[in-house]
């Protein structure tokens, strides 16, 4: 912080109720120890050029790769000392305003209404400096939301505190007492725990995060490589070299040493694919701590990159429980948040990756939701849908295959049996599924919910409040409204919920419910009420 | 939520009638104009738009027609040269599309949208061969936009633009109302919006 302007921020006379604006808010600056922290950022970058540079240039190599080294991290330091410089932020009555910019100017200002909430987010260099990354969520789409990198964390944590004050205006007595008592950065809100990963849960979690993807990047490096290092990974001959060799070892071995050595590299593959689940997992999902507080949803997690975000309660317009093919078998799912505001890039919050149903249950219903009851009044899509997706894929998988099947004849007509082959059997899949996804698909309506259920193997559920979509609109293409079916789109902020190919009766009787329910409330008592 | 506000699917379907019949004196009282009498029905009749706009659909089909005929015109001319086809056969099909787009279609477009202005939603139907129905709450509107275009403000018509904050459907536009009923509309909805935006 600036030292001379600290005393004056509003912050830190929260025990004040109402500041005064009198002498006008005056802008601050992000905590100077970023600067180093962008120093440090963009010495990290610049060790792997450095490396390469060294490696290539072989003799005196080392010094020049330090040289260059040293020379990006000075020029990043500089840029951040620059643009730490230029960055002000004024935390005004109504709204906070940004202004930075080294060359060109530009102003942001966030009123405090439109702010859905503040996370605080912490990667590993700024965590050893005890910094914080402050981003305001807006819902402005298009990673256009406000963030001050970096403030230290008891600032992060009062901005946070403030920034709910002023947006909650009505409450700001009570939550400026509160702040009050105890000290801003830790303010004793009662926070009851709703949902926790330890070590073990982690362990399994990563074990069904099982991912290949390390050998994308280990090929991606080799190409990187490649360019700096006498090593040509395209060229055949060198992997032909490489595999005669390898070949001549094997067989010298007799044939069950080879299967044995087949089966020993599935094994190495299955393991550094468990491995980088496990790690991606531990990395991501670290101390997982998901609590109810007064003000929301608060969830932490991260070994790294710690992220601290808060959900408030009544932002929460649906949820997701999803799964996947193998871990389903096991019972494990997750849960997501559909809201408006952006979490790590995707539009929903995970509130419990990894997770039995019967944990899941108690989160939900914190949330205001309810699991679909045995009760629940399940639709299918209509029967004329089906006739018609199941004729509609079959066909263009027919199409598709006849088309190669044809190329066959002409080319290669020893093979074209094996094409037509194909061709009927995938024609068959084609049909099956469809026909199994109409099956478990399915939509069901209750007194408060809209809920869907779809997928076999995978079944994912979606539960939209009833209260909080925003229009209905039933839409059919010339082929539905010939079959007389129609698809029924809901508008949900933040999320997308459609139930394709219902009767237009049952859509109707559905738009006609919806409505009935959202026009009883205006969109400004759904704050109030569901905060209630 | 689910447990604050317990709505059983039927009360709710009643309650909302005898809502909508009470505010229906006092709306129109206010505006008789403005409120259907079909309000509460979602799928009652719809309200034709202004014919002023059946004629916007057939000027701007005209400058259509008229760049795919000039278009097809020089293709023609090409091809003649080139290949040495009859002269004047692309030109003649275009010719005829285009007839169908500046006599057929806006009649069938005019006539496949509509609107339906209740008591407390707007439903806005169009399209001829992709159907689309769709129904906004008032009491969902974030903002609401009245704009006219140079052709527009020629004719006097206006479109209405409601903006919500669900993703699908983030504005529903309504085109071809006249100027003084969109302005008109658009105080009518206003005054159901307690607080115009969050």
């Amino acid at each position: 912080m600036n030292e001379g302007v600290a005393p004056a921020t509003p912050a830190s006379v929260s025990g004040v109720p109402r500041v005064t604006p009198a002498p006008g808010p005056k802008p601050r600056r992000t905590a100077p120890l970023s600067v180093i922290v962008g120093a440090l950022q963009s010495a990290q970058g610049a060790i792997l050029p450095a490396l390469f540079v060294a490696f290539s240039t072989r003799s005196s190599g080392i010094w020049i790769g330090v040289a260059v080294g040293l020379a990006l991290a000075i020029i990043g330091g500089l840029f951040a000392y620059i643009s730490w410089r230029r960055l002000t932020y004024t935390i005004q009555q109504q709204d906070i305003r940004v202004e930075s910019g080294v060359l060109s100017r530009s102003a942001r200002s966030v009123p405090y209404e439109r702010i859905q909430d503040v996370s605080l987010e912490q990667s590993l260099i700024p965590r050893l400096f005890g910094l914080v990354a402050v981003k305001f969520e807006t819902g402005a789409g298009g990673g256009e939301d406000l963030s001050l990198s970096f403030l230290t964390e008891d600032q992060g944590e009062e901005l946070r505190q403030l920034v709910r004050e002023r947006r909650d205006g009505q409450e700001v007595g009570e939550a400026i007492t509160e702040t009050g008592a105890a000290t801003p950065a830790k303010s004793a809100e009662q926070a009851e725990p709703l949902f926790t990963m330890g070590p073990r849960r982690l362990f399994t979690f990563g074990l069904f995060e099982f991912s290949l993807a390390v050998f994308a990047v280990l090929a991606g490096m080799l190409q990187y490589v490649e360019s700096f290092v006498d090593f040509e990974i395209w060229d055949p001959e060198v992997w032909e070299v490489f595999v005669r060799d390898q070949a001549s070892t094997v067989t010298t071995l007799g044939p069950y040493a080879q299967v044995a050595s087949a089966i020993a590299g599935l094994i190495g593959v299955f393991l550094i694919g468990s491995a980088t689940g496990l790690f991606r997992t531990f990395a991501r999902e670290w101390d997982f701590l998901l609590e109810r507080t007064a003000r929301g949803f608060r969830r932490r997690r991260g070994l790294f990159t710690r992220t601290d975000v808060v959900m408030p309660v009544h932002r929460v317009q649906g949820i997701t429980i999803g799964t996947r093919a193998i871990r389903y078998r096991f019972g494990w799912h997750s849960l997501r948040f559909v809201s408006l505001a952006q979490d790590a890039g995707a539009s929903s919050h995970v509130v419990a990756p990894f997770a039995k149903l019967g944990e899941i249950a108690p989160i939900v219903e914190a949330a205001g939701f309810h699991m679909a009851g045995e009760s629940a009044d399940w639709h299918r899509a209509s029967e004329r849908y089906l006739v018609d997706s199941v004729v509609i894929d079959a066909l263009s998988v027919l199409a598709l295959g006849v088309a190669g099947w044809s190329a066959c004849l002409t080319f290669a007509p020893e093979w074209s049996e094996v094409a037509l082959g194909a061709t009927l059997v995938l024609t068959g899949l084609a049909a099956m599924i469809a026909v199994v996804s109409w099956k478990f698909r399915r939509h069901a309506l209750d007194a408060t919910q809209v809920m869907v259920r779809s997928g076999l193997l995978s079944p994912t559920s979606q539960i939209a409040t009833r209260l909080k979509l925003h229009s209905v609109e039933i839409a059919q293409g010339p082929l539905s409204r010939l079959r007389g079916y129609a698809t029924l789109h809901l508008g949900q902020a933040g999320g997308v919920f459609a139930i394709p190919g219902i009767p237009v009766e049952r859509a109707r009787e559905v738009r006609r419910k919806v409505m009935a329910t959202i026009a009883a409330t205006d969109f400004s008592q759904l704050e109030s009420q569901s905060a209630a | 939520m689910s447990t604050s506000i317990p709505i059983d699917p039927e009360t709710a379907q009643r309650a909302t009638p005898s809502f909508g019949k009470a505010t229906r004196e006092t709306a129109s009282g206010a505006d008789s104009s403005a409120v259907d009498p079909g309000a509460l029905d979602d799928d009652g009749p719809l309200t034709q738009l202004h014919p002023n706009y059946k004629l916007m659909l057939r000027i701007k089909a005209i400058i259509f027609a008229l760049v795919l005929v000039v278009a097809a015109i020089v293709i023609d001319s090409q091809l003649g040269a080139e290949f040495g086809t009859p002269v004047g056969v692309v030109s003649a099909v275009v010719a005829l599309l285009g007839l169908f787009f500046v006599i057929r279609l806006p009649t069938a477009r005019y006539n496949a949208r509509g609107y339906q202005l209740g008591i407390d939603r707007l439903r806005v139907v169009r399209g001829v061969l992709w159907h689309s129905d769709t129904v906004v709450p008032f009491g969902r509107v974030q903002h609401i936009d009245v704009d006219q275009g140079p052709v527009e403000r020629a004719l006097d018509i206006a479109t209405m633009t409601l903006h919500t904050a669900g993703s699908h459907n983030a504005s529903v536009s309504l085109p071809g109302l006249g100027h003084s009923r969109a302005t008109e509309m658009r105080e009518t909805i206003r005054a159901h919006i307690r607080r115009e935006s969050l």
